[in-house]
């Protein structure tokens, strides 16, 4: 069952459940950070229309830099930026932010301990119909190795826009990602975040499987909770948010009150959140692990639900796969 | 205002105490880079003991100037024109490239206060300075932004993403130097892949370019007088350079560009800084 505590929008299973893509909460979300602090500036590299950019140049054009099509420049501008006392969000498609500047964000950013945010938009196959150019499959990898980066994949528009507004509080760099695609708004205003927090979607009292999924595709892990359910498979869905630093402890609980895991996220199965699951889990509680991802291959073009069936990320595959690790 | 003869005479003679102590540090830490630290030891004394406006016993004062290092593998001579200017003791600069040291093969800020950023990739500096740059304008503040940079690292896509981002937004509180020593790691720049002509480039970028003797210290410092009175465009001072400068033997030659002298060569190297008497010789001007 639903996570009452986890205030949940009303009827998030129904057919119209509110839609918005989570680039939506970085428009959001800056214009508020940079109503509550003047250092908040917004940087982007001419994609302001697309990565919602020019909702917080509406609101604050002296605060907003336009950087052309020059990536590496403008995470090195926005750590000079910071240096000087701003808190600089950069915002580009995550294929070119960090795909194109991640030797400017190890080093003027990350080395430097710069509290730039970087904010890459367009993550996943979800990108749709642009094809695999522009279908960021290896962020979430890049930026979690980096010392002391923290990596956030905001589950809904709603959760996205906290996640900027914490951002903005948070001493030291922070990657955010984004995807374009509208996803079912499925969080409140009253669902609480917090950076290194996880959140239980879905509840159950004997649970034979733990679902752990990152960014929109939560919804999806919450849709297979309630197909399971529905066959009498019991099951808790963990909503991870925030991939670094990793909850441990809820991972940890979780794992040990299930004994299996299946992970879910819109990246390479290798090297991003499930991957982040298993090298804890592996050392501190081992239990079989799931990693449902996208396995060593580009991205193609297509319609977001065509692609994220392909892939076997939808709540069809993330069932089947509960019933397969079941049933081992 | 034009430097006193007397003036000029004790600044020579800090870039020879500078020189002594690059070669030193070299020998100590038995790797890192020659030519470039002593090439750009004149303009560093410039920068610390006449132009900054700068506090060696308050670092991180709100109002300094900022001096961007963006080729970080010269750092050991700011170590030493750092350390000559009172940021950390003389002696602290034989641990360059130690571990546990502060003064980190390439410069790290976390780690030595003074440093403004963290650099060693190329390219990336005039980036930081022209948003340091930016940032003081938009808050009214009145510091300058100093970026030193190889003409090597012209070669970056980086900085030209920079020159562009300066050249558009005026910024005419941001004073870049070029280290025109004309080597770098694999030949000569103009062989590596020809930069010429490179003062041309940055005007069509829209800066204010000046080109001076890098060792005319007081021509130098002019040269940074005159980029305070642009007041439409970013200036890049082109400091024309000898690698090796001051050590005869190994002036002009890239083999030097990145390995240290041995115990025994930096005997002769420090006869010949300290012979020189402090004297910019004129045949180089």
């Amino acid at each position: 069952m639903l996570n009452q505590d986890a205030k949940l929008a009303e009827n998030i299973f129904a057919d119209d459940v509110p839609q918005a893509p989570t680039r939506d909460g970085f428009g959001k979300g800056t214009v508020e950070a940079g109503k509550a602090d003047t250092r908040v500036v917004v940087l982007c590299a001419d994609l302001a229309e697309s990565t919602r950019a020019e909702w917080f140049q509406k609101e604050f054009p002296e605060r907003y830099v336009e950087m052309g099509v020059a990536e590496q420049n403008m995470a090195a501008v926005a750590a000079g930026m910071a240096e000087a006392g701003k808190i600089p969000f950069i915002a580009s498609y995550a294929a070119f932010s960090p795909g194109r500047n991640y030797e400017q964000i190890r080093t003027s950013i990350a080395l430097n301990r710069q509290p730039v945010k970087v904010c890459g938009m367009h993550a996943g196959v979800s990108v749709g119909p642009d094809g695999a150019t522009h279908q960021m499959l290896e962020d979430i990898g890049m930026m979690r190795m980096l010392p002391g980066m923290t990596v956030i994949a905001p589950g809904d528009s709603e959760e996205a826009r906290k996640a900027v507004v914490a951002a903005a509080k948070t001493d030291g760099p922070v990657y955010l990602r984004f995807g374009r695609a509208a996803t079912p708004v499925f969080t409140t205003s009253e669902t609480p975040f917090q950076i290194g927090k996880a959140l239980v979607l879905w509840e159950s009292e004997k649970p034979q499987v733990a679902i752990l999924s990152t960014g929109s595709l939560s919804y999806a892990a919450l849709v297979a909770a309630r197909a399971l359910a529905e066959s009498g498979i019991e099951s808790i869905v963990l909503h991870v948010p925030t991939i670094k630093p990793l909850d441990e402890a809820a991972v940890l609980e979780v794992a040990k009150r299930a004994g299996r895991v299946i992970t879910v996220e819109e990246h390479q199965a290798a090297g991003g959140f499930g991957s982040a699951v298993v090298e804890f889990l592996s050392e501190h509680h081992p239990v079989p692990v799931r990693r449902l991802g996208v396995q060593d291959q580009f991205g193609q073009s297509g319609t977001p639900e065509e692609l994220l069936k392909h892939y076997e990320l939808d709540a069809l595959h993330i069932t089947e796969a509960a019933h397969a690790c079941i049933h081992i | 205002m034009a430097l006193t003869d007397e003036q000029t005479r004790a600044l020579e003679k800090k870039a020879e105490s500078i020189r002594e102590t690059i070669i030193q540090m070299l020998v100590a830490a038995k790797s890192g880079h020659t030519a470039g630290p002593l090439g750009m030891a004149d303009i560093f004394t410039a920068f610390y003991f006449h132009i900054l406006n700068h506090d060696p016993k308050d670092p991180d004062r709100a109002d300094r100037d900022r001096l961007i290092l963006s080729n970080g593998h010269i750092v050991p001579v700011r170590y030493a024109a750092m350390a000559h200017a009172g940021y950390f003791p003389v002696e602290e600069c034989l641990t360059l490239r130690a571990f546990d040291s502060r003064l980190q093969g390439h410069p790290e800020r976390l780690r030595l206060p003074g440093l403004e950023t963290t650099s060693g990739p190329l390219g990336e500096g005039l980036s930081q300075a022209a948003g340091m740059a930016y940032s003081f304008r938009m808050d009214g503040a009145k510091q300058r932004v100093y970026c030193l940079m190889s003409d090597g690292e012209q070669e970056a896509g980086n900085t030209w993403e920079a020159a562009l981002f300066a050249g558009k937004n005026k910024l005419h509180n941001l004073t870049a130097v070029m280290d025109r020593n004309n080597i770098q790691i694999d030949g000569m720049t103009e062989d590596v892949m020809p930069l010429e002509p490179i003062a041309d480039k940055y005007r069509a970028f829209n800066w204010h370019v000046l080109e001076v003797n890098g060792h005319d210290i007081p021509a130098f410092i002019s040269a940074v007088e005159e980029a305070k009175t642009i007041y439409e465009k970013p200036t890049l001072i082109i400091a024309h350079t000898i690698p090796g400068r001051g050590v005869p033997e190994i002036e002009f030659d890239y083999h030097w560009h990145g390995k240290p002298p041995t115990a025994e060569e930096a005997k002769h190297f420090l006869k010949d800084i300290r012979t020189m008497g402090g004297k910019v010789p004129h045949e180089y001007a």
